[in-house]
Order: C-alpha cells, then sequence, then structure tokens
C-alpha cells in the first residue's frame, strides 16, 4: 500500500507510542488521510469533492440522529410530529433544514465526484474496484434519499412511495407481490413508513463502511490525478497532509458557504410545496415528482410509452431506469482506451460533454410534467444516453488518436509555472 | 464479451427510444394537445410586496396582528389552524395577559373531558392549546361546506408555489367567468355553488370569496380594511404561521455566513502559504 517514499508515522510523545503499540489507529488514520499518504501534486479542484461528500455524510448522520429523537414514525403522527420539531424543538428548523439541503448537498457534490471520474478516466484500471464500490455508494445514497423523502409523509413522500414501490410491480408475475411485500400492505402505510424509517436510520451507516472500503481500494494504487499519467517517483506527490488538507479545508469553506446560503435564505427553493400537505390517499396530487437528484433517471423510465412486442411499456422502463445506473459498472471494461484523462482525447471530449448536456436536459425533462413536448424530448436524450455508453464509448476508445500525453505529472506542472531550467527531469519510480 | 452485449442492449434501448419517438411525434402532429381551459386561463399570482420580501426581510408585527384579526373574525369560521398554538401569539407582540385573553374569548372551545362523567365536553382555551378546530371532523367540515373540506391553513403559504402571493391573489382574484373563456371552452360554465377564480389550480373554487367589502373588520391601529389590505395581511399572517422562525433563520444566516466568510478566507490564505513553493517555477 502506497508509495515507498510515503513519510512513516514516528510517534513521540509516550502516550501516543502506548497507543501505536496496542493500536496502531493514529498510525492508520496518518496514512489514510495524514501525511503518509503522498498524493499527485497536480489535482485541480475537482478531486474536492470526495473529501466534501464526506463531510455532506457527516452533516447528514449528525442532523439526523438529532431529527430521529423528535420524530415519531407512525402514519398518524409523522407529518405533525416533523411539524412540531420546526416550531417547538430548540433550532429544530436548522436541524430539519440543514438534513434536507443537506440531502441535495450530498448528491450535488457526489454528482460532481462522478463527473470527475467520468471526465479523468478515473474508473480505469488500475482503479476498476474504487469505481465500483463508489457506485455502490450511490445506489445506497439512491435508496437512503428515497426513503427519507417518505419520512415527513407530505403528499409527494406518499405518493412517491406509492410510485417508486409500483416499478417493481411492473414486473410481471411476482411484481406486484414484491411490491406488497415491500410495502407491508396494498398501499403505502405505517408499516411501510416504520421499515423505511428503520431503515433510512440504517442505511448511512452502511454507507460510511463502504465508503471505508471505497477510501482502501483508492489507497492501493494512490489517487489519479488530472494528466491521468501515474505518479514515477516522489517529485510527482506531495503528503495529503498538509497539502491537500489546506486545500480541502478552504474547499469546504466554499462548500459550507454555497450551503448556509440555501439553508438560511432559501430553504424550501429545492422542495416541492406539495410536501407540506399532509399525505393524503384519497387526493392524487397534479404532478408526482420525485426531488431534483432523481429527475434524469425519473425522465428515462417515463420515456417509455410504447410496448414491445409482448413487453407492456412500463417494465421497459423500470428495466431502463435500472439499466441506466448499472451500466456505469460496467464502465471500466466498456472504454478501453489506454489514456485515462479527458484533456488528451479529443473525440472523447466533443461527446462527454454532449452527455452531460444530454443529462441535464434529462434532468429537466424529469422535473417537468409528463407531457408533450418533454416527453419527445426525453425519449432522444434518453437514447443518447445508451448509445453513449454502451455503443459510441467503445467505438472512440478503438478509433481514436489521443493527444500526446506529458512525460510526467512533474513535467505537467512545470509546464503550468513556466518552467526555465530543463534539469528537472522525471525520474522514473524504480 | 461485454461489449458485445453492451452494444445489443444499448442498441435495443436506443432503437426503441427513438421509434416511440417517432410514434409519440407523429401523433402530436396529426392529433395536436387540445389546449384545457386551465392551460388557457390560470394565472400566475399577482406581483405583491411583503415587508419580509428578500433575504434580509423582517415580518410587520402589527401587519401580523391585522392579518391576525381578520383570520380571527373572517377564516377562523371554516378553516383550522392546529400547528399554531396561542401561546404562539407572543411573536407578534401580545403580551402574556393579553394572549390569555385571546384564547379565553375564543370562539370555538376547546374539547375537553366532563371530570364528573368522563363524557366529552369542551372548555375554554389556554395559551398552551392550539387553535381548536372548527369543525369535529371531516365529515362535519364537509357537510357544512357544499361537500368541500376547508383545508387547514398553517402551512398553506408553503404548501402552494408563490405561497404569500398566492393567497393575496386567491383572496382578491374572485370575478365573473371571462366571456372570452366561455367562447372558447363553452362546456367550462362554472358549476353551481363554485366560484370563478383564475388563481385557483382548477379555477373553480369551493370557498365563496371570503373578503368582500371594505371595513368587514375594524383594525384599531387605524389601517384603512380595504379588501386589498385585508387580503394583504391576512397573507402575511399565514406566512408567518408556516414559517415562524424566519427572522431567527435569518439573523442565524446571516451571523453564519459571516463567519463563514471569514474562515474560508483564512482558509484560503493557508492553503496559498502552504502551497507557495510547490506552485513555483522550477
Amino acid at each position: 500500500m502506497s508509495f515507498p517514499w510515503a513519510e512513516q508515522y514516528t510517534p513521540k510523545n509516550p502516550v501516543m507510542v502506548w497507543i501505536d503499540e496496542k493500536l496502531p489507529l493514529p498510525r492508520l488514520a496518518y496514512n489514510a488521510v495524514g501525511a503518509g499518504y503522498p498524493v499527485p501534486r497536480n489535482l485541480n479542484y475537482f478531486w474536492n469533492f470526495g473529501v466534501l461528500a464526506g463531510l455532506a455524510l457527516m452533516i447528514q448522520i449528525i442532523t439526523g440522529v438529532v431529527l430521529a429523537m423528535h420524530y415519531g414514525a407512525n402514519d398518524l403522527v409523522a407529518f405533525s410530529t416533523v411539524e412540531q420539531t420546526m416550531r417547538d424543538v430548540n433550532a429544530g428548523w436548522l436541524m430539519r433544514y440543514a438534513h434536507a439541503n443537506g440531502a441535495s448537498f450530498f448528491f450535488i457534490v457526489v454528482y460532481l465526484h462522478i463527473f470527475r471520474g467520468l471526465y479523468f478516466g478515473s474508473y480505469k484500471a488500475p482503479r476498476e474496484m474504487v469505481w465500483l464500490l463508489g457506485l455502490v455508494i450511490f445506489l445506497l445514497m439512491m435508496a437512503t434519499a428515497f426513503m427519507g423523502y417518505v419520512l415527513p409523509w407530505g403528499q409527494m413522500s406518499y405518493w412517491g412511495a406509492k410510485v417508486i414501490t409500483g416499478l417493481f410491480g411492473a414486473i410481471p408475475v411476482v411484481g406486484e407481490p414484491i411490491q406488497t411485500w415491500l410495502l407491508g400492505g396494498f398501499a403505502p402505510g405505517n408499516a411501510s413508513l416504520n421499515r423505511f424509517f428503520s431503515l433510512h436510520f440504517l442505511l448511512p451507516f452502511v454507507i460510511a463502511g463502504v465508503i471505508i472500503l471505497h477510501i482502501w481500494a483508492l489507497h492501493i494504487p494512490g489517487s489519479s490525478n488530472p494528466t491521468g499519467v501515474e505518479v514515477k517517483g516522489p517529485q510527482d506527490t506531495v503528503p495529503f497532509h498538509p497539502y491537500y488538507t489546506a486545500k480541502d479545508g478552504f474547499g469546504a469553506g466554499i462548500f459550507l458557504i454555497a450551503f448556509c446560503t440555501l439553508l438560511f435564505f432559501a430553504p424550501n427553493f429545492l422542495g416541492h410545496p406539495d410536501n407540506y400537505i399532509e399525505a393524503n390517499p384519497l387526493s392524487t396530487p397534479a404532478h408526482i415528482v420525485p426531488e431534483w437528484y432523481f429527475w434524469p433517471f425519473y425522465a428515462i423510465l417515463r420515456a417509455f410509452t410504447v410496448d414491445f412486442f409482448f413487453v407492456p411499456a412500463k417494465l421497459l422502463g423500470v428495466l431502463a431506469m435500472f439499466a441506466s445506473i448499472l451500466l456505469l459498472f460496467f464502465l471500466p471494461w466498456l472504454d478501453t482506451s489506454p489514456v485515462r484523462s479527458g484533456k488528451y482525447r479529443p473525440t472523447f471530449n466533443k461527446f462527454f460533454w454532449i452527455l452531460i448536456l444530454d443529462v441535464l436536459i434529462l434532468g429537466y425533462c424529469g422535473g417537468a410534467p409528463a407531457e408533450e413536448p418533454f416527453v419527445m424530448i426525453s425519449q432522444v436524450a434518453s437514447a443518447y444516453y445508451f448509445a453513449h455508453f454502451l455503443i459510441i464509448l467503445p467505438l472512440i476508445s478503438r478509433f481514436e488518436k489521443p493527444l500526446p500525453l506529458p512525460g510526467s505529472i512533474t513535467e505537467a506542472v512545470l509546464a503550468k509555472y513556466g518552467k526555465t531550467d530543463g534539469a528537472t527531469v522525471a525520474v522514473p519510480a524504480e | 464479451m461485454v461489449r458485445i452485449g453492451a452494444f445489443l442492449v444499448g442498441l435495443f434501448f436506443a432503437g426503441w427510444l427513438l421509434v416511440s419517438f417517432l410514434m409519440g411525434a407523429v401523433a402530436y402532429v396529426s392529433e395536436p394537445p387540445v389546449p384545457t381551459v386551465e392551460k388557457a386561463f390560470h394565472e400566475l399570482p399577482k406581483h405583491v410586496a411583503f415587508s419580509f420580501d428578500g433575504p434580509l426581510g423582517h415580518y410587520d408585527k402589527q401587519q401580523l396582528q391585522r392579518g391576525f384579526q381578520v383570520y380571527k373574525e373572517v377564516c377562523s369560521a371554516c378553516h383550522s389552524l392546529k400547528f399554531v398554538a396561542f401561546r404562539d401569539l407572543e411573536a407578534l407582540g401580545y403580551n402574556e395577559a393579553e394572549v390569555k385573553a385571546i384564547a379565553k374569548q375564543w370562539a370555538i372551545k376547546a374539547p375537553s373531558v366532563d371530570p364528573a362523567t368522563g363524557e366529552a365536553s369542551t372548555r375554554e382555551p389556554m395559551p398552551a392549546d392550539y387553535f381548536p378546530k372548527p369543525f369535529a371532523n371531516n365529515v362535519a367540515a364537509a357537510a357544512a361546506n357544499n361537500n368541500a373540506i376547508p383545508p387547514d391553513l398553517s402551512l398553506m403559504t408553503k404548501a402552494r408555489h408563490h405561497g404569500s402571493a398566492y393567497v393575496y391573489s386567491l383572496l382578491t382574484g374572485y370575478q365573473a367567468q371571462p366571456a372570452a373563456l366561455l367562447k372558447e371552452f363553452p362546456d367550462s360554465k362554472t358549476p353551481e355553488g363554485l366560484h370563478y377564480n383564475p388563481y385557483f389550480a382548477n379555477l373553480n373554487l369551493a370557498m365563496a370569496p371570503p373578503l368582500t367589502a371594505e371595513g368587514q373588520v375594524t383594525y384599531s391601529d387605524g389601517t384603512k380594511p380595504t379588501v386589498d389590505q385585508m387580503a394583504k395581511d391576512v397573507s402575511a399572517f399565514l406566512t408567518w404561521t408556516a414559517e415562524p422562525k424566519l427572522e431567527n433563520r435569518r439573523r442565524a444566516g446571516l451571523a453564519t455566513i459571516i463567519f463563514l466568510l471569514i474562515a474560508t478566507g483564512l482558509a484560503y490564505m493557508s492553503y496559498q502559504n502552504i502551497w507557495a513553493e510547490k506552485k513555483k517555477a522550477a
């Protein structure tokens, strides 16, 4: 693990020496996120988002544990206990708004983290496992966020639960029994609310566990970098602490400023007004929409309007929606180009930005009512989404002629800051 | 193998989506969607200015008191306010004794139990009580209101898009059905017992115009009680009932942002300081 030139943990304080002999936890932290972890020196701000996602998870766990102390997971009182938390609990409004907006910010930073991985080819060998574990975290986050949104038991909570569990109902034969089993009834009710609460409390800790694996898997090859050229020697790296702890400190500041601006001045901006109406099984909202971070997938789900022979359109939509995420698990083997960074891949670069635009369009359509022209737009956009990953990307990797790569990370850094003498040439690592 | 499988899956999904698109497009061109009466005549809320607008706005306590008076004398006959307690009214500038008196004199009594017999009974509300509901249950509410249940108003301004402006627009938006509407959609005449209001989602509302005449309430602070003024005041009051901690939130937010700006500035300087050596030309 790590590079041979990594700084070694040498405790001086006798207490720390004593602890290191008994349980080398400080040593583990030192090697994981301290001076003992050498990191490429050329990381740009896109490499901040992993740490920020960890910060967002901490915010969610802390605010969530406090909210759970005041919440009643019962369909008769859930809505009122949330309101009482907002009104009568000291700083209850702060905890609730921080948790609701914290979920959005968690997804914002995770989406940027995934964007970074996609553009700079972080999923490629030897970091496939880091990517796969990251996707597991992403799936767990989606499940957690979905169940968390049900807990306030507003109109969107209720109807969202009904629509999403209804997706399983589209599976032939076993679908409806599965839906009933998931909900603990024929429609969302007290049984569903209780199990969602239980799982919503559990899953963040599972996420924390998978994050540990994600970081562990990352430390075996070490961090990637914007050039995609592997580390060749000590001159290419800096110790994580203090270099990247300082940079992440600044990044965390920017993150918190953006988060707090929304939290304190527009806490309901990302929410839906209907969720301030208590759940009512007898009144269906005009437009049922999930939270914004699910919109692109919701658009793919609704894009299928025509049955394929005996396969109903609804089932196709469900399959496509799951496929749209699951296909990312195959990405390391779909993109076979040996060049990691999108910077040096002219063709990939163009299609990549089309993909980003495409996902933004899908997001917009997913939040819009299921009417024309949004359905037609999501059909074209969804078609591109699948074509991009499953057809275009493997073809590009085969035929693209990449630009020349810098000889080493140090060479790229020196080129940026205006290298003067030719003395500093990269020394390959032994 | 992976790439061949992926290619086939991709071809299937993308291909079928394009087929669906073509079928949808043909249908769209051959049978363009018919405009609905709601699409054509529903209006977005009017622009109206409140003291609490903007990131640093405050509630105007006088206005909240006037709005409370409108709620008390007009709305409370049908609409509950179940998440607000009498004690909360101290935030509007009433003192403890005044709150006690408001609770005591409230027209609807609080549900209680007769201590002698154990039978259901009522008592005078106390400051700790939430506003008593005007109807015993939804059946009673529907029976008394032409089969429409008057919604609880505690969260109304957060439960609608453009909440405060929406409530104001709805209260001042009642009008005769436009002739153009009847000409274009002859079947959409407002049904008997409903009232036309273009700010309501489906245009026809069970609630009769609640604020009808100037002077419907008498303001003790001398403000002229025009319909517009009453609507504005009660919208402000309902904004407060939905978001009673708005001022605390903004005050805390301002302090937090100032703190974070300073902290982030320092973090940036230490970042630059630590990296100074590494970012120079060799």
